[in-house]
């Protein structure tokens, strides 16, 4: 059991400003940037503001920013870092600040309002659904996210430019367009909805430049780029770009 | 005082977890007006730690499967105290919760022939799981979650609002269930019984702002009470919260003393001191070493277990590959021996390092199969303890789990005893599980009785009509105060002494009860306990906290020190009162099980029902008072769903002979 | 509170900006990595740079594209009156002899259009050249951004028909590739170095193609139920395999083809002659 003395910069304040604050504090072995915050509140800052739940990295409750990077800090090893490195902590930087490292992530769930829900198919009953492991294996990939929105947080999109947020989902929503129009038994058809159309339409899928920080952020791994955007796209050229199909429509309607 | 905001809804569901969330939906579904209040942010809950799957007898895997074996294994594990009404119903509904998830969009992993795949677990006797990989608490929750949106959508298409028939209120934590018919002056004794429920108190934790919300019925669905101890597996919100505010409001808990201890928790690093480590990797072959190397588990055969399991490690190391002719290691034992055992070598100084004891597959397969078998331990070593178990041993000790016991419930409506218009459904109900409970059936538990606690939430509003309950402003003062008390600590109490920090009286709680509430009690530890309970609460009355109200932790866990110290104190009295050992409570002066004890109830209340804010002399006397109930006799018919040899064992004298 | 969706009162939601600006965190720095986070986007930016200095010359030179057997993939299939003769060789003059300038120009535009509505390669010049965004946490400097919403990226939607372009190319490229396995005087059955570079390009063309994301989608991804289409989804998990390693394979083809292009330069304008095998 070795112990040191880490540096850390944790940004303390609220919406009417706030800055970098410094702290030196004991540091054991095994611990985790999560570990260190709490010593900090248990020791020196009682009121320091921090959201964290689960402690495993199955909650997606701490996200925050370390050393700029969007990260868990629950699953931040403190043995990633050198023992004479400034370690900074700093709130999600693409959502309003409440208090200290708590933001608003009410972006997030207004989006998740904004996708609608499953359309179960008619006349199969609980119980009846039948469905094969090959054609739930993508969707449950998606289903694997903690909502812990750190890719909401990277993508440029919004997090440079605010004035996106209206229109444009994130990348978390976008999966679960992508999520929904793989299940196998979704209804959506059926009653009118087109997903794969609607991603571009409504959910802002042409913001969206693949430059896949989302997918170098996501702690569950998830392939949220190759696997639910850039499908979610070719979806849309399938409904909007391709001629043959586009002629294929005008001449159906005839 | 400060204006409290007001609204008015037909329902409260207090916890946003896998029963909570059930409630909410059918309590919408039924058309009462629901809010949903919760301390973490929507789809966070505890639920999503839960890995193992759903207990439901859908016989997908098994065709024999049905609800009258899985309602005899709850009944066994549960050693025979189960609430059995509610292991009935759980029973027969949970298929019908599990199917119906599907409905809202649930993808569990499937069948070869495109069913819901079902997976073995301990006290099963068929492969009875529902899961998704080992992620299924976050299937659940997230399917429930997206459920509740699809309400929302429903209702922003009738009404233009989201929000006009179910909302949920996030990071808001409820300090007290309001109730009519009480005389609003502390101390006095109410004038007529106990009052009805009429609304919640809260505040919210960004902003700090108190908020009534008025309803009729509420439902308490607030999980467990593992914070109370040093090592758990359960998340910062399990203090008890729902467990205390029924105490307060006048409900009995049930069976206090029944707290499941996992053997096999991660003892190190110390941010993960107490996560679970799965039972599988001992099934997979792995064993357990103390410092000395010695697979001690050997000597911890029980008399009882003697011709079952392995005498010598050879044969133990034979049974992996040929189990007929061979018998198990002790490794297998059940949970309570295991973790009996590894607490005494632990205590006999032959522990790891960090307090455990070892184990270890590295040395038992090759690298490539526990990779491919303990694929998500694999990754929990290396990404948090940076451990490479196929290298080297885990270190790994006893972690609570769950309570058994929790609010006293009606079996049919979910009602709480005593308190109309309060329901509890999930961990925080108890009866279910009886003395232990089988894994898989808590998933299953949360859905069947969320279900059933909305249900009955929502009619018992309808039936409240316009007469509803009225809050007092009175008691809502009362309230708010309580809540500010932590601001005002230092110098409120000339006699007292200086302030205490919140943080140090959690540790010392927590070590308090972890070391003399813990996985085996001994009489002169548990009075040990209670004396410094005591003491602590005494001390909690002078937990001060620095800064202003928005988003303070350190005033919300000294709010929450309250619950755990009551809580806490149910589980020391009803543990020392129970002298025997059974399912999740462990005596070492009681070592056995003993019928006689079979059909009684255990009822912690409030000593004082007055309730109060006890001033600090009342602190140190206890605040709980226990009762015992003769438990309901099982109904013959699921009696005879098992053999006579087996009955003997469990039921007390008099039960048999009716 | 709620479900955090009421707009805070108190606060006015800034109309515009970034992680600097209005309602969020106040910090000054643009990001707060220190890590080295230019070297990947600058690597990028200079290996494509690179590339297309050295395309530029090559495709403009309208010289030693041809050593027989071998041609340059730059100038195949030839399709103007002003290319070489190759016997038996992609040239075919659908372009009369108005055509004046190089020939490399007309075939050049599908593998070029391709790979600049590649999905990998839209990241590395995003990155690279646009900084939009220079790295991930990295403010970018652009005041406005629309993404692929609007012309002129909003033809970036046209990926696969470059796709359906290249898989055309790239069959062109294997029968040079065939035809390399004759000597300088036409005769089959031989291998020199240059049959070696070709195969070698030509394996890594056609995996960059195939592993192309459109491609995925067309041979299975845009299935709602795999069960139902048991080949189709060995082929999609196979393609799926492959674009795992896209960004791989679309550096090692660039390379490749820039190589075998060089090689053929080479030989055709006499620094060395072609090593045979056989």
């Amino acid at each position: 059991m070795s112990s040191y003395e880490a540096r850390f910069k944790v940004w303390r304040g609220d919406v009417e400003g706030g800055g970098l604050e410094d702290f030196a504090v004991e540091v054991n072995d095994g611990e985790v940037v999560l570990d260190i915050i709490h010593r900090l509140q248990a020791t020196q800052a009682p009121d320091l503001a921090v959201r964290w739940n689960c402690k495993a990295g199955k909650c997606g409750s701490c996200s925050a920013e370390i050393n700029g990077r969007p990260r868990l800090l629950c699953m931040t090893r403190m043995s990633v870092f050198e023992r004479d490195e400034t370690i900074t902590v700093t709130p999600l930087r693409a959502f309003p600040v409440i208090r200290d490292l708590v933001t608003d992530v009410g972006f997030n769930y207004t989006k998740a309002r904004e996708v609608p829900a499953f359309v179960p198919p008619a006349g199969v009953g609980p119980g009846e659904y039948r469905m094969m492991q090959e054609d739930v294996d993508r969707s449950q990939e998606f289903r694997k996210c903690i909502e812990c929105f750190l890719c909401q947080d990277t993508c440029h999109v919004v997090r440079d430019h605010e004035e996106n947020k209206p229109a444009f989902a994130g990348p978390r929503f976008l999966m679960r367009v992508a999520e929904l129009d793989m299940h196998p038994l979704d209804a959506a058809e059926d009653i009118g909805l087109d997903r794969g159309r609607t991603a571009q339409d409504e959910h802002g899928l042409g913001y969206c430049n693949i430059t896949k920080c989302c997918t170098e952020v996501c702690p569950e791994g998830i392939r949220i780029t190759d696997n639910a955007l850039i499908p979610l796209k070719e979806r849309a050229v399938d409904r909007k770009y391709d001629p043959l199909v586009w002629l294929g429509s005008k001449i159906r309607r005839r | 005082m400060s204006v409290v905001d007001r609204q008015e809804w037909d329902v409260v569901v207090v916890g946003a977890g896998g029963a909570g969330l059930r409630a909410a939906i059918e309590a919408r579904e039924r058309g009462a007006r629901t809010a949903v209040i919760c301390k973490s942010l929507f789809g966070k809950a505890h639920t999503v730690m839960a890995e193992g799957g759903i207990a439901a007898a859908m016989g997908n895997a098994n065709a024999g499967d049905d609800w009258q074996v899985h309602f005899r294994d709850t009944m066994r594990g549960g050693k025979f105290l189960n609430q059995w009404r509610m292991a009935e119903l759980h029973a027969q509904e949970a298929p019908q919760r599990v199917w119906e998830l599907e409905t809202w969009g649930a993808l569990f992993d499937r069948t070869k022939d495109g069913r819901i795949s079902q997976r073995n677990f301990g006290g099963h006797e068929y492969p009875r799981l529902a899961h998704v990989g080992d992620r299924t608490g976050l299937e659940l929750i997230r399917t429930l979650q997206q459920k509740i949106v699809a309400l929302q959508q429903e209702d922003f298409r009738e009404t233009g609002e989201y929000e006009s028939r179910l909302k949920v209120f996030q990071e808001c934590t409820v300090t007290r269930v309001l109730k009519d018919g009480e005389r609003s002056e502390m101390g006095v004794p109410p004038a007529e019984g106990w009052g009805r429920v009429s609304g919640v108190f809260g505040y919210e934790r960004e902003s700090g702002r108190f908020f009534v919300l008025e309803a009729p019925a509420v439902v308490i669905a607030t999980g467990g009470i593992g914070k109370s101890f040093k090592v758990t597996s359960n998340s910062w919100e399990y203090t008890g919260d729902g467990h205390a505010l029924a105490l307060l409001a006048g409900a009995p808990l049930l069976n206090m003393e029944f707290v499941q201890f996992h053997p096999t928790g991660m003892v190190w690093p110390p941010s993960v001191k107490g996560i679970l480590v799965t039972e599988s990797v001992r099934g997979d072959g792995g064993v357990l070493r103390n410092s000395e190397g010695k697979r001690f588990m050997f000597d911890y055969i029980p008399d009882v277990f003697k011709e079952k399991y392995a005498e010598s490690e050879d044969e133990g190391d034979r049974w992996y590959d040929d189990p007929d002719h061979n018998r198990r290691p002790p490794e297998l034992l059940p949970r309570d021996e295991v973790a009996r055992a590894i607490n005494a070598e632990v205590k006999a100084g032959r522990g790891s390092p960090h307090g455990g004891v070892f184990l270890d597959v590295s040395t038992r397969m090759p690298a490539d199969v526990i990779k491919r078998r303990l694929p998500s331990m694999y990754h929990q070593f290396k990404e948090l303890a940076d451990v490479d178990i196929t290298a080297e041993a885990m270190e790994v000790g006893p972690t609570c789990h769950y309570v058994m016991g929790g609010i006293a419930v009606d079996s049919d409506s979910a009602a709480a005893r005593g308190v109309p218009g309060l329901f509890a459904a999930g961990e925080v109900a108890g009866g279910m599980h009886g003395s232990n409970r089988l894994g898989g059936n808590s998933l299953s538990d949360l859905l069947v009785f969320g279900r059933r606690a909305g249900l009955h939430a929502a009619e018992y509003a309808s039936g409240a009509g316009s007469a509803r309950p009225r809050v007092d402003d009175a008691q809502v003062a009362a309230a708010a105060a309580e809540a500010l008390r932590p601001f005002s600590a230092e110098g409120a109490e000339p006699d007292g002494g200086p302030p205490e920090n919140p943080y140090t009286l959690h540790q010392e709680l927590q070590q308090t009860m972890n070391d003399l509430v813990g996985i085996i009690r001994r009489e002169h530890e548990m009075e040990q306990a209670l004396e410094k309970l005591a003491e602590l609460r005494a001390r909690a009355r002078r937990a001060g906290v620095e800064g202003h109200r928005q988003f303070n932790p350190g005033w919300h866990l000294a709010l929450d020190l309250r619950n755990m110290l009551l809580v806490s104190e149910c589980v020391a009295r009803a543990a020392l009162e129970r002298t025997e050992s059974r399912g999740g409570h462990t005596r070492e002066d009681h070592s056995g099980m003993d019928r006689s004890w079979r059909n009684v109830n255990l009822l912690c209340a409030l000593s004082d029902p007055t309730d109060g804010l006890t001033d600090a002399a009342d602190a140190a006397r206890g605040r709980i008072a226990l009762t015992r109930e003769t438990t309901e006799p099982i109904r013959p018919d699921l009696l005879a769903l098992f053999e006579k040899e087996e009955l003997v064992k469990y039921l007390a004298e008099e039960e048999l002979y009716e | 509170m709620a479900t955090g969706t009421e707009p805070p009162a108190t606060e006015p939601h800034p109309r515009s900006g970034g992680v600097r600006t209005g309602t969020r965190a106040a910090i000054a720095a643009p990001h707060l990595r220190t890590d080295r986070w230019w070297l990947a986007p600058a690597a990028t930016a200079a290996g494509l740079l690179a590339f297309v200095v050295y395309s530029t010359w090559r495709a403009f030179a309208n010289a030693d594209y041809y050593a027989a057997p071998y041609v340059s993939p730059f100038y195949s299939p030839c399709l103007a009156e002003n290319c070489e003769p190759m016997r038996a060789g992609p040239n075919w003059e659908l372009f009369g002899s108005w055509w004046g300038i190089s020939p490399a120009i007309i075939i050049l535009i599908f593998p070029l259009g391709f790979r600049l509505t590649c999905y990998y390669y839209r990241k590395a010049y995003y990155r690279g050249f646009w900084a939009s965004p220079p790295a991930c946490a990295v403010a970018e400097p652009h005041a406005r951004y629309t993404g692929e919403t609007r012309f002129p990226l909003i033809l970036q939607n046209i990926h696969r028909y470059f796709f359906y372009a290249a898989i055309l190319v790239a069959g062109i490229l294997t029968y040079d590739t065939v035809l390399a396995f004759r000597d300088e005087h036409y005769n089959w059955g031989h291998m020199g170095l240059g049959t070696l570079v070709f195969l070698v390009n030509i394996a890594l063309i056609w995996a960059y193609t195939i592993s192309c994301h459109s491609c995925r989608h067309i041979v299975g991804g845009k299935l709602k139920h795999f069960s139902k289409h048991p080949v189709r989804y060995r082929m999609w998990q196979v393609v799926g395999r492959l674009n795992a390693r896209h960004m791989q394979l679309a550096w090692a083809s660039l390379l490749s083809v820039a190589l075998a292009d060089f090689y053929v330069y080479l030989v055709a304008s006499g620094v060395f002659d072609d090593p045979r095998f056989f």
